[in-house]
Formats: C-alpha cells, sequence, structure tokens
C-alpha cells in the first residue's frame, strides 16, 4: 500500500513539473536562430537590442537546426523573430524563383502573418570554395572551371544538397558532376577540406573562416547564386506587442554591415574566440567585458542541467508510468503484447533526431516535442525489461497464488510485480542512463538542455563548448545509475536480494 | 528437532473448524493434455479424514489427479466430486476454505518472509492481525517452531524448515483437505525421516482428508493409509500397503514395489 501511495505522489509530481512547460507568458521575446556562427551573432545582437530596449525579457533560442525546424517554431510562435536571407525565403521557404526583391517576398508574406524586415546590408551569398592550393594547382577561378574536373568531390552541409538554392540547382545550371558528395555538419567540412579528404565545399561569402583556413571563393560565372540579403523574418503580432523594440531592432541593424563587417564578426567569433555577448556587445560598440572564460558558460550549464533534467525526469517518469502497464499487459494477452511490444520497438528504430523532426508538425518545436519523443524512446526497455520478467516468473508460484485464494490483483500487487521487479528496475535504469544521451539532441528542436551547448560548440568550432555540454551529460548519466542502484536497495524486496547474493 | 507441545493436542482445531468431508471422488474422470492422455478414465473413492498415497513413476497421472481436485484444470470427461459437490460447481473461494497446498521445495514466496508467506491467504481474506497472529501462534507450535523463525526469508531457511513453513501456509485457514505434491522430494534422508515422521503425527492429530503424491514407497507405506498405484494414466491397485504387497492386482503392482527394495543382504541393516 505504501508503496502504491508513493507511485500516486509521483504522478502528481510529474503533472506539476509538466506544467510549467506549457505555460506562455506574453512577456517574453523569443529569439532564434539557425545554428552556423553568423545567425547565432545576428540573433545575440538582436537579443540585445531588444533586451536594451526593455519592452520585455528575452529569450535565445539558438541552434535551432534547419530551415525546417526554425521555420516551424517561427510559424507556431515559439520564436517571434530570427535571422533568415532573402535567398533562402524565395528559393526554399516559399518555393518561387520569381521572388526576386525583399519587396516580392514581403509581398508575397502578406496575409501569413509573418513579415520580413529591410536587408542588413551585406550579401551573404552562398557560394562554393576550395583550397587556394587546389586552386592554384588545377587553375580553378569559376564555378564553370569545375566542368573540367568530374574526378573532385564535395562535402555539403545538411540540406543544401538538395535544396534548388543549393548544389542541385548549381550543378543543373552550370551542367557539373562530381565524383562524390557527401553531407557533412558545417564545423567539421572545414577540417575535412583542409585534410584534403574533400576538394570542395559549399561556404557563405561571409564567412570568417575563409581566411583561416586560407579557401578560395569560385565565382559564380553563369549568376546562379540569388542575392542573400539577411532580414528579420519575423511574426507580425511580434511588431504589434513590442512596436519600440521593432523601430530600435530597424534603426540598429538595416544597411548597418557590409560584407567585410560581417565578415569580421564572424572572424572574431571563429578565429579569436570572442564570446557571442561580446561580438554583439562590439557590434554594438557597447563596453566589450573581459571575456571571462568561466562565469558565461558555467551559467548556461547550470541552466542547461535544470533543462535536461526535467527532460529526462519528466519523459522517463511518464515512460515508468505507461510502460510498466504496457509490459504488464503484454505479458498477459500475448497476442496483444506482441503487437505492442513490436510497436515499441519499431518506434526505437526511427533514428531519434528524425523521431525527433516527426514531432514539430505534431508539437511544434521546444521542449513539448522533445519530451513526447524522448518518452516514445524511453519505452522500450521498460516495456521490454517488465515484459521478460512478468513472463519469467515461477509458473508453480502463480499456481500457489491462485490456490492460497489471492485474486488476481492481488497476486500481481503482492507476487507478481515484487518478483518481477529486478528486470523492471533493470530497464528503468537502462532507459533513465540512455535517455540522458538521447536528451542531448532535443536541442536541434529547440528543446533545450546540454544539447544547447554541443550544438553551439559545433557550430562555433569550439570545443570547450562541446565539453561543456557533453561531460555534464556523462556525469548526469553516472549519477543517475548512481542513483538507481541505491534505490533497487529501496524497491527490490529484501528476500529477493538476499536470495540473489546466495544464489 | 522439536515435536509440538504434548500439552493441549488439538487446540489448533478448536477455532472455526471448517465441516469436515466424506470423501474425494473421480467418476470416469478423463484428462488430456494434446495428444498425450494424463488422466485415462479413472474412478475411484478417497474416503474423508483419512491420508491417501497417489504412487507411480513420474508421468503416470499422479500429480494431474491432485492438480484436478485443487480445481486449477478440469477433467475433459467425468467429475470429481467433493462430497455431493462436483469440482466445477465450486466458486474459487470455496475451493480456497476447502484445500491447503504443498508442493516440492516448498514453493515458498522468495520474497516474502516466512511471517508473511503463511499469513497471505489470511490477509486476503481480510483476517484481523490478532486473528492471524493467534492462527499462526497455533500453527508455530504445532509444527514445533520457534517464533523467531518467522521473521527470516525463505531463502534464509534450510530445506525441512522451508517444508514446515509450507505446510504451515498450507494449514492457515484450516482447510478440511490437504494436498501435498512430493513434500519430501527434495529433502536428504535424515530431514526426510524426521519430517516423515512429524507428518504422521500431525495428520493424526488433524483428522484431515490428505493426498500425497510420492514416487516413494517407503515413503507411501509409511504415510499412507491408502495407496493408490497408478501407471500410463490409470489406477492399477488402490487399497492398503498390505493389500499391495499381499494382494497385488498384477505384476505390475509386485514389480513395482520390489523395484525400491533393498537388496535383500541390505535389509538387515534397517
Amino acid at each position: 500500500m505504501r508503496r502504491f501511495t508513493a507511485n500516486c505522489l509521483s504522478v502528481l509530481v510529474l503533472a506539476a513539473l509538466a506544467i510549467p512547460a506549457s505555460a506562455q507568458n506574453n512577456e517574453v521575446i523569443r529569439v532564434g536562430s539557425k545554428s552556423f556562427t553568423e545567425n547565432f551573432i545576428l540573433a545575440e545582437i538582436i537579443a540585445q537590442i531588444a533586451e536594451e530596449t526593455g519592452e520585455a525579457t528575452v529569450e535565445r533560442k539558438m541552434g535551432l537546426g534547419d530551415i525546417a525546424i526554425i521555420n516551424a517554431a517561427l510559424v507556431a510562435g515559439e520564436i517571434d523573430l530570427y535571422a533568415e536571407y532573402s535567398g533562402t525565403l524565395a528559393l526554399a521557404i516559399l518555393n518561387d524563383q520569381s521572388l526576386r526583391t525583399i519587396d516580392d517576398i514581403r509581398a508575397r508574406l502578406a496575409g501569413s502573418g509573418l513579415t520580413i524586415s529591410d536587408s542588413f546590408g551585406f550579401n551573404n551569398t552562398s557560394a562554393i570554395a576550395v583550397t587556394r592550393e587546389l586552386s592554384e594547382r588545377l587553375n580553378l577561378r569559376t564555378i564553370s572551371d569545375l566542368r573540367r574536373h568530374p574526378e573532385l568531390t564535395a562535402a555539403f552541409g545538411a540540406g543544401y544538397q538538395d535544396r534548388p538554392d543549393g548544389w542541385s540547382g548549381v550543378s543543373a545550371h552550370y551542367n557539373i558532376s562530381l565524383a562524390g558528395t557527401r553531407i557533412m555538419d558545417h564545423a567539421l567540412k572545414y577540417d575535412a577540406i583542409t585534410a584534403g579528404e574533400i576538394d570542395l565545399i559549399d561556404i557563405y561569402s561571409t564567412d570568417g573562416k575563409l581566411q583561416r583556413f586560407d579557401l578560395v571563393v569560385l565565382e559564380d560565372d553563369l549568376e546562379f547564386f540569388p542575392k542573400y540579403y539577411p532580414v528579420m523574418y519575423v511574426r507580425e503580432d511580434f511588431i504589434e506587442r513590442f512596436p519600440r523594440t521593432w523601430q530600435r531592432l530597424n534603426e540598429e541593424l538595416i544597411d548597418s554591415l557590409d560584407d567585410q563587417g560581417m565578415s569580421r564578426l564572424n572572424a572574431l567569433v571563429d578565429i579569436d574566440g570572442m564570446s557571442l555577448s561580446n561580438v554583439g556587445a562590439t557590434f554594438l560598440q557597447n563596453d566589450v567585458k573581459a571575456d571571462g572564460p568561466n562565469t558565461r558558460i558555467w551559467r548556461d550549464v547550470a541552466a542547461h542541467t535544470v533543462e535536461h533534467l526535467y527532460l529526462v525526469v519528466v519523459s522517463v517518469g511518464f515512460a515508468i508510468l505507461f510502460g510498466i502497464p504496457l509490459g504488464i499487459t503484454a505479458a498477459r494477452f500475448r497476442t496483444l503484447g506482441r503487437a505492442a511490444l513490436m510497436s515499441v520497438e519499431v518506434v526505437q528504430t526511427i533514428p531519434s533526431l528524425a523521431l525527433l523532426v516527426f514531432m514539430i508538425p505534431l508539437f511544434g518545436i521546444g521542449q513539448s516535442p522533445a519530451l513526447v519523443a524522448l518518452f516514445l524512446y524511453a519505452l522500450l526497455p521498460i516495456v521490454r525489461n517488465t515484459y521478460t520478467g512478468m513472463i519469467g516468473l515461477d509458473r508453480q508460484l502463480l499456481e500457489i497464488a491462485r490456490v492460497i485464494g489471492l485474486n488476481p490483483w492481488q497476486t500481481l500487487r503482492r507476487i507478481e510485480v515484487p518478483l518481477a521487479s529486478l528486470s523492471i528496475l533493470s530497464g528503468v535504469k537502462t532507459s533513465a542512463v540512455i535517455t540522458v544521451g538521447t536528451a542531448t539532441l532535443a536541442a536541434f528542436i529547440g528543446g533545450g538542455g546540454y544539447g544547447t551547448l554541443i550544438i553551439r560548440g559545433l557550430a562555433l568550432n569550439d570545443n570547450s563548448i562541446i565539453l561543456a555540454g557533453a561531460l555534464p551529460a556523462a556525469v548526469m548519466a553516472l549519477v543517475i545509475h548512481g542513483g538507481f542502484e541505491m534505490l533497487d536497495r529501496v524497491l527490490i524486496p529484501q528476500g529477493l536480494r538476499l536470495s540473489l547474493n546466495r544464489g | 528437532m522439536m515435536r509440538f507441545a504434548k500439552n493441549d493436542p488439538a487446540s489448533f482445531l478448536s477455532s472455526n473448524m471448517p465441516k469436515p468431508i466424506q470423501f474425494i471422488s473421480f467418476e470416469g474422470v478423463t484428462k488430456r493434455y494434446d495428444s498425450i492422455v494424463a488422466v485415462d478414465d479413472v474412478s475411484c473413492v478417497f474416503e474423508g479424514g483419512k491420508t491417501h498415497v497417489l504412487l507411480g513413476s513420474s508421468g503416470c497421472g499422479k500429480t494431474t489427479l491432485l492438480r484436478l481436485i485443487l480445481g486449477l484444470i478440469s477433467p475433459d470427461k467425468g467429475w470429481v466430486r467433493i462430497d455431493d459437490r462436483a469440482m466445477s460447481s465450486l466458486t474459487r473461494d470455496e475451493l480456497v476454505a476447502e484445500m491447503g497446498y504443498v508442493v516440492q521445495e516448498g514453493g515458498l514466496f522468495p520474497h516474502l518472509t516466512a511471517q508473511q508467506n503463511v499469513s497471505l491467504a489470511a490477509n486476503a481474506l481480510g483476517w484481523t492481525d490478532q486473528r492471524i497472529a493467534d492462527r499462526i501462534a497455533e500453527l508455530v507450535k504445532l509444527v514445533g517452531f520457534k517464533d523467531s523463525i518467522m521473521n527470516k526469508f525463505p531463502v534464509e531457511l534450510s530445506g525441512g524448515q522451508r517444508q514446515r513453513i509450507s505446510l504451515m501456509r498450507a494449514l492457515m485457514l484450516d482447510p478440511p483437505i490437504l494436498l501435498l505434491d512430493e513434500p519430501l522430494g527434495s529433502l536428504d534422508p535424515l530431514v526426510r525421516d524426521d519430517l516423515q515422521q512429524h507428518l504422521i503425527e500431525i495428520f493424526r492429530k488433524l483428522q484431515k482428508t490428505v493426498m500425497i503424491v510420492t514416487h516413494d514407497i517407503r515413503e507411501a507405506a509409511i504415510l499412507g493409509e491408502t495407496i493408490t498405484l497408478m501407471t500410463e494414466g490409470k489406477i492399477v491397485q488402490h487399497g492398503s500397503f498390505q493389500d499391495l504387497a499381499t494382494n497385488p492386482s498384477s505384476d505390475f503392482v509386485t514389480a513395482f514395489l520390489q523395484a525400491q527394495e533393498l537388496p535383500s543382504h541390505l535389509q538387515g541393516f534397517f
């Protein structure tokens, strides 16, 4: 009975924990960013301007995966605005090549509840780059020159290869074919091309790393690439709610940066390792505080620890609540059980990142879809171990329970579950430890947690930030494992533990 | 080894004694498992208040007979009756009140203490703590235990102690019928002899209808007021050990009894 009461309590606690996740506060400005340096910087600048204006508190939702995710976030109102490029808007978001100018795009967006600002000034066009060494050796100056070298290989950022404004458009426009192309994270491409593993990469013309890695941009001689003017892609209700902030943003940002200016800001982060907040301050000509290497990152780690723990506790908590009864039911009704078990297993075969992305149309971005996806992932070990524990019970003992006069519910509660507790708990333990790891992917859809740091570190090519996310996650997994080992001592009946030790 | 207290021999019967039964009867009972006929058209009457032994090699159908009485399985053909009540008409509650069950190695729940194992059935019926404590005190006396043993887990008990706890559990609700499936099968010989003697005394005191399944002739001879020898799902002979030894119904009976006898040159030692 005591245990049952404890179960009820944990349900209540979980429900209470789940409430703040859904509570929405109107007095918050949510700034999003994609996951590459320039977009981080622009988002940070937007956030700092909004903070200075003081109309609302500002929340940074940085590193929201690819276009599909951040766009869904904007449409769903999970973020209020982010920096997007006119070319991407026309070709990848609105899918219309005829939208040539910012005015065209704004006109097309009319009525959608979304709009865009004017351009910040620079043109961060997409470009194809090779190493200076290769450029000189093969005399590669223009994209057309690639036609002479079908033996070359390329690496592109996720999504770039198939985008009409990406490689599929370039190769058709120039009639180029390469020996091989593969998908690689932005941050890893530079190392790969420098090491000579690949010959060309997609790059942004304002990329601070162009200098650092001594890369040469191939001239777009057949004028394929559209102009990529950065604009604020924003919800109209944001403009209505925070008019002063919107006005300040326009004053500070429109026509404020040229190609070199942006490239310099990018280099400050990518090459000099300056923090985003100081790069933002530099742009706004505010005081640049000495980048204490620790303070900001440790504050972030603390905040992300809370988020990460929340993701794990809530998703595993619900997985326990649903998984154990599901496992028990599966053991009772074998045919039904096989079907249930199989569907849980099918979920497990979906790559975790894909599962997270599937959640976006259903639950938007942020914590809720991450919780649902993590919950689905956490189910299998719990259901599977509960099922195995239950069907492995000594049948004679169950017969005796019947002869003694225990009804099915009493048998379940007093005999079956305690006897299967070892197996059930080890399933819960496995699930919790795995979920700590999987939860780092939640950041890709804005779910927060340690993954936020890992993504930022990858985007900024900064190993210390990656470690600031990865190490605490490993520690958390160990701590949770240790916690469950101690919980075993409480939850596994003494008599069973004794028989294990003696057996 | 402790024996139960000599004074007050029948005190454990004084409380709410259920009605003793007159007989358990099988009428043309057949039970199949897929293509295997476990019990083949068996008809037999077991008198109430006596100790009966079902004897035979493994697979002869003796355990199936026990499980039919327990209501764990029902016959494909024929009737099993307790007095004039057909098994099929009895509810699970009635069956629970009617019989206690002891299996080889005790079948104790490993996660529960001896005390918890014994009181499980009474708990399920909602007995008060006082009533449970009183009944356990009677049973502890009956099997000759110290109270301290009741707080141990099965794994902490010896084989003989486990069987006694199992017997206490079977007797908790004071059922008129006691069914034991190879209760001594896993015990070493000394413990086995001791518990055998003890069981005889307990059965004599309790006057219950006891049915014991065994393949051991010595045990059958010592414990059984009647012996039912079975082979291949059929009863070969039903009677006292004396009957079987002196008046065998077939060569099989003689062969079975002799198979387990000591070689003649060793018999003098016992």
